[in-house]
Formats: structure tokens, sequence, C-alpha cells
């Protein structure tokens, strides 16, 4: 056999070895394996890896549109990669049929960006829904285990108010808590402190935190709030222009010299990334029909 | 050629509509246990979509049999023959006005109710983030929804009739003056409960199939936007109006042919 052949095979096998050593370590719970994920022909983030483990936050940044929800959508199964293998608690998604995807999301737990809370139920009802729908607890139980998660919140003299009687900050801490009354051992939180006052932005940025820790599981932020995800994450993925730019822990992150790093980290209009949208040929067409110039 | 192809591309584009219905109620039927599992569910829902629907039909049943009584005498007095005044009103609902007012009124009112409340739940990601819940959302939301319309069809069009005949006895018999024996008997003796009332629930339950599954499906596959959830009650409107009157004439040729 040629000598090259056997190399290509080895790096072959460490490759394959090393892979299911990490889908093998129980203690990681999120794997993406070199990931591209994308709609058709559109890629939105190419050749990803990452690995979150059990206890730890992690804020997953960057700016608008630079494919932070489409991660979590793979992550929850809803978006299937173009490329390689998202493993959650050890499991691969890929092929993974209905009944497997829902045993593995029944120990998930996410909260959506606009709240997605159920509008014809109030607020006791939206948070016992999870409740209701996987487990047989009492009537009984079933409130107290409500209350005490709304309580968690600061909800629980609300839990009787219908959906339109509460403010947008409330809502989205009733949809915080029904991400987390299963007591998930995985957590997505899809931008948590959008639309919050500064208040209530603290008390749910070290309630995300005390909820990991007590729980052991894993939260995973998806977030451009850069003072509140450093003050409770522990590592921070930077995504943007298509790949992952960087990563490390807040300390790390705050002290890089990267250009796209810091752009993002203060802020700046000037950088690697345009605030500017590009001309485009489209548009030129479409001013020129419009008598306007560039 | 122009036109050719455009019928072409019509006909091709209803076909996929047709399949993507088909494979839609498919979806419904093989979730059809949790009627067994989780009975409360539909019950709640024929609550709703009844009482959606409750006050225009029964108005709506009373008019038309306020008209069908005056209507009715009118020519019936023509041959000598007014005392059948109740046989004809009766058998005229029960038939056919019953189940296709009945179907109409509901495409309106609890079918475009279905269609924006779907709608709009997409839209707010309610739908997505049952999925991501492991609760099946056409399981937990469209079939109590589907079998509360089919069973509330129904009863809807029975209660049509019910208001329909007391309309027509209240023109025929107080306003006008026929004898109250002759309108209740002749009615009795004239209406099959197999022929006439039978068939009736049968057409408003294959309506209440028709119209529940289109709000359903249009609810579902509509934009999440302002305007699609827009768009989409307007098409349960026609598309349910016109597959409605479609079926109640196929219906009528295969049941009342012989």
């Amino acid at each position: 056999m040629a000598p090259q052949y056997n190399g290509v095979m080895n790096l072959l096998s460490t490759a394959s070895a090393e892979r299911e050593a990490k889908l093998s370590d129980p203690n990681v719970l999120l794997s993406f394996d070199r990931v591209t994920l994308g709609y058709g022909d559109f890629v939105v983030l190419a050749d990803l890896s990452l690995q979150i483990k059990a206890g730890e936050v992690v804020a997953v940044m960057g700016g608008s549109g630079s494919g932070k929800t489409t991660l979590m959508r793979a992550a929850t199964g809803q978006l299937p990669p173009q490329a390689g293998v998202v493993s959650v608690f050890g499991q691969s998604l890929t092929g993974l049929g209905g009944a497997g995807l829902q045993s593995l999301r029944q120990r998930m737990g996410v909260l959506f960006q606009h709240g997605a809370l159920f509008t014809d139920l109030n607020v006791f009802e939206n948070v016992a829904f999870p409740l209701r729908e996987h487990t047989t607890l009492s009537e009984a139980a079933l409130t107290i285990k409500v209350l005490e998660t709304l309580d968690a919140v600061g909800l629980k003299a609300a839990a009787h108010l219908k959906l339109s009687a509460i403010s947008g900050g409330m809502a989205r801490r009733v949809a915080l808590a029904r991400a987390v009354v299963r007591e998930p051992e995985l957590v997505f939180y899809d931008e948590p402190f959008a639309g919050l006052d500064p208040i209530s932005m603290g008390v749910t940025a070290r309630l995300i935190r005390r909820l990991s820790d007590r729980l052991g599981c894993a939260s995973v932020l998806i977030t451009h709030d850069v003072a509140e995800s450093f003050a409770i994450a522990d590592t921070v993925y930077l995504v943007g222009q298509g790949a992952l730019k960087a990563h490390g822990s807040p300390a790390t992150l705050g002290e890089s010299s990267d250009p796209y790093v810091r752009q993002f980290l203060d802020g700046a209009p000037d950088g690697p990334v345009a605030f500017d949208y590009p001309v485009t040929p489209d548009f030129e067409r479409w001013a020129e029909r419009k008598g306007v110039g560039r | 050629m122009n036109a050719l192809a455009a019928v072409g591309r019509f006909t091709l584009e209803k076909l996929v509509v047709l399949g993507q219905v088909a494979r839609f109620f498919g979806m419904l039927v093989v979730r059809l246990g949790i009627v067994v599992k989780r009975p409360r569910l539909v019950i709640q829902q024929v609550h709703f979509i009844g009482n959606y629907s409750l006050l225009i039909i029964l108005v709506s049943g009373l008019f038309v049999g306020f008209v069908l009584g005056l209507q009715g005498y009118y020519t019936l007095n023509r041959y000598g023959s007014e005392e059948a005044l109740g046989l004809l009103v009766a058998l005229s609902l029960v038939r056919e006005l019953g189940p296709v007012v009945t179907a109409l009124l509901f495409a309106g009112r609890a079918g475009t109710s279905l269609t924006a409340e779907i709608g709009l739940m997409k839209a707010g990601e309610q739908l997505s983030a049952m999925e991501v819940m492991a609760v099946d959302p056409i399981r937990r939301v469209l079939v109590p929804r589907f079998l509360g319309g089919i069973i509330a069809m129904p009863i809807l069009a029975a209660v049509f009739s019910m208001m329909g005949v007391l309309g027509g006895w209240f023109v025929g018999v107080v306003l006008i003056g026929i004898d109250t024996g002759a309108f209740w008997s002749q009615m009795q003796n004239g209406v099959d409960v197999f022929n006439d009332v039978l068939n009736g629930v049968i057409k408003s339950v294959v309506f209440g199939v028709a119209v529940t599954l289109i709000a359903l499906f249009e609810g579902w596959q509509c934009r999440p936007t302002p305007e699609g959830v827009s768009r989409a009650t307007t098409r349960t409107v026609v598309a349910g109006s016109l597959v409605v009157l479609g079926l109640d004439f196929v219906l009528t040729a295969i049941m009342f042919s012989h």
C-alpha cells in the first residue's frame, strides 16, 4: 500500500476517533463539528465548530443577520445542516426521526426572540403548558411548581393576568419562566435582554447564571448585548461574515486586538464590518429608473 | 400558444395545491388519536366554534324560514295546497338550505376565525415554540379544531333547520292563518328520517370536513405577515363557499337521484 494512502487513512481515523471522543464525553451537551448552515444556496455560517458543556453559560454574539438565530435553529433540529454534524446530548441530529428529536427536545428549553407566548392562555397557563403536555403532575403539584418558577422571575402575583394585561418586558420574563419550568439540561435564550429595562436586564442576567449553576444546565445566550453577556458568560463565541470570528472567555476577548472583535465590542462605525449596505447592480438599476443618483 | 401555456400552468398550480391539501388531510387523519387521549381539547373547540356561529345561524335560520313561509304560501295557494306549507319548509331546510346555508355562514364566521387564529399563531412563532417544546402543533392545535368543526357543523345545521321551521310556522300559521294541525301533520308524514334527515346530516358532516379543512390549511400555509393572514382568510371564504356549492351538487345527485 502506498505510504501517502496510509497517511491519509491514519489522518481520517484520527479525526473520526476525535469526533467519537467528543460525542462520548457526557459533559458535552451541544457540539457543532465543522457545520455549515444556510437556506437553499445561501450559506449563513460555514465550517463552524463549537462545544458547550454542562453548567456552562455561553454567549453567541454577532451583529444583526450574522446567523445567531440560524445557529439556534440548527441546534434545536429545526434546520438541518448543509454539512457537518450537530450533536445534542451526544446524539447526532442528522437522520434522527421525529420521535428521537422529540425526546431530545424534551430535555431542552428555548426562550424565543419575541417570546412566542400563547395568546389564548393567561400567564399561569403559559408557564404550565410544558408541564401539562409532558408530565403527569397533580394539579396541586403543578400549581406549586409554576408559582415557584414565576416567583423566580418576579411575576408570582401576575399569574392570573391575561397576556394583554402585561408589558413587553413582563412577557419576556413569562417566556423565560416557561423555558426553564421543566428544568431542562440545555437552554437557549434568543435575545434574552431585548426590550428589557435596566433593572429587568440585570435581574434576568443574574437569573440565567443562577439557573445554570443550580441546575447544572448549559445555557446558550444568542445576543448582541455585550455588557450583560460578558458579565455572566463563561465563554463567548463571536460570529460574523459567515464564520466563527473569535471565541474565548470574556476577559480574553475583551483584551483582543483583532479588528473585528474590537469593532464589535467598541461599537465602532469603521472597521472590517461595513455599516452601509453595499451598492448592488440591482440598486443602481432601480436608482436609474427612479432618476436618482447613487 | 401563450394562452395554452397559461391554462397548463394554472392547472398544474391547482393540482399542486390539491396534492398539498390531500397531504395535509392525511397528516390530520393520522393524528386523530388525540380525541381518545384528550377529549377535553375537542370539546373545548366544539364549544368555541359552535359559539362563534350560533347567533348568525339562529337569526339566519329564522329569516330564511320567514321567507320560505311567504314564498311557499304564495306558490302553494295557487294549487289550493297551502296545508303542505309545513312539508315544503321542512324538506327545503332539512335536505338543502339547512346544510348549505349553514356551511356558507360557517365558512364566513368560524372558518375565517380559524384561519386567522392559526395564521397569527404562526406569525407569533407560537407553532414553532410548540415544536421545540416537543409538542406536535398539528396534533395539539389543528386536530382538535378539525374535529370541533366537523362535530359543530351538523349541530349548527340542525339549529338552523329548527329555527327555519319555526320561522315558516310563524309566517304560515300565526300571520297567514294556515291550520296548525295541517302544518305539523303534513310535515310529520312527509319527512323521512333516513331519506331526508339523515342525508341532510351526511351533507353537513361532509361540508364540515371540507370547510374546516380549508380553513386550517389556509392558516397553516399562509405567509406569517398581516397581509398573508388577510389573504388567507379571504381564500377560506371563497374556496370554502365554492367547494360547499360544488359538493352539494354532487351529493344531491348521488342521494336524491333515484
